[in-house]
């Protein structure tokens, strides 16, 4: 039997990488954040309210353009939407011990890398796994917006530059080594980089925002895979 | 002028949203193949495509973020975790950009 204790701590331990990406991450943002007129308590109250990426760049684009409250609303919309299939994916998995308290709890910590962890960790989901790596992630986000914000022009351009791909090597380390049991996720990889470099730089379909974009990858590509590749399904085998 | 808190606050309020409804509205157990696998996919395809091409754009010049994306893709292959595989994409990042300024 795995205690919940247990699941915290295996979950701290899994979160302790995504800590150190998000604070690369998060660094960058809190320099931008300050560059661009916003105060250092109002940059860590986005870090600390939000908890994402994508959608906390979009918003201080807009702010700094000084935007309708309403361009913020939908930006963040489809920029975070897909945030909802993680949850709905989680949904199907979580144990929530008949307290809806986790449900809430959890969902706070949705992010792209806790979801990543925690949908790979057990069959079942223990909100106390999510707990754990949230406890460590999250201050590593905050922590490193507070230090971006702090001193972001004392670091040199090369140093950011490079810091600013760290959170993308963390996806790569999450989606590709499942691959290597189910090629299919090879293809669903592949296709959807290289539509998404299709959206990015052709004409025409460029002009869809990032958010919007990213969407329209992950609902085409992931139902076409789910049609050609079924997941093979070990509890219910009645054809 | 905007009031910044707003912005903020309203950002905040339309994330949770998007994160708890799901999970709190939606309990049964799903048996439909079909989502059950399109379910399965999303992750997948969300996170390459948020990866690619972002990940070359994002460094100073397109070169040392392809590097820093074979490096990545390379390492990932190789299994290695989360942490290693994100901070030697880091390294080759900064090593192409030294050698590229040197030229």
């Amino acid at each position: 039997m795995i205690t919940n204790e247990q699941e915290y701590r295996a979950g701290v331990r899994d979160g302790i990488p995504i800590a150190l990406g998000y604070f690369a991450v998060s660094f960058t943002f809190g320099m931008m954040a300050v560059t661009g007129g916003l105060k250092i308590f109002q940059a860590v109250l986005t870090s600390v309210t939000n908890v994402t990426s994508a959608g906390q760049f979009a918003a201080l684009t807009i702010i700094f353009g000084d935007g309708s409250y309403l361009e913020v609303i939908l930006t963040t919309l489809i920029i975070n939407l897909r945030y909802s299939l993680m949850s709905f994916a989680v949904s199907q998995k979580i144990d929530d011990k008949g307290h809806s308290i986790h449900r809430y709890l959890v969902a706070f910590g949705m992010t792209d890398e806790i979801f990543g962890i925690s949908i790979n960790h057990r069959d079942r989901i223990n909100p106390f796994y999510n707990y754990g790596a949230m406890s460590v992630a999250i201050p590593g986000w905050c922590l490193g917006t507070l230090l971006g914000a702090v001193l972001g022009n004392v670091l040199p351009a090369m140093v950011i530059s490079a810091l600013s791909v760290a959170i993308y090597g963390m996806f790569m380390a999450i989606i590709i080594p499942p691959a290597e049991k189910n090629k299919a996720l090879y293809v669903v990889i592949l296709v959807s980089m290289l539509l998404s470099a299709a959206f990015t730089y052709l004409p025409l379909l460029k002009q869809l925002t990032g958010g919007f974009v990213i969407i329209i990858i992950t609902v085409g590509v992931a139902a076409v895979a789910a049609v050609i590749q079924p997941v093979p399904d070990p509890e219910q085998e009645d054809s | 002028m905007h009031n910044v808190y707003i912005y903020i606050l309203a950002a905040a309020l339309v994330t949770y949203l998007i994160r708890a409804l799901p999970l709190v509205l939606w309990r049964k157990e799903i048996t439909s193949p079909f989502v059950k696998s399109f379910l399965y996919y999303v992750p997948y395809a969300c996170l390459a495509a948020m990866t690619f091409p972002a990940m070359i754009t994002a460094t100073e010049s397109i070169i040392s973020g392809l590097v820093g994306f074979l490096v990545a893709a390379f390492l990932a292959f190789r299994k290695k975790s989360l942490v290693v595989v994100a901070l030697w994409a880091c390294v080759a990042v900064f090593i192409v950009e030294r050698a590229l300024t040197m030229m």
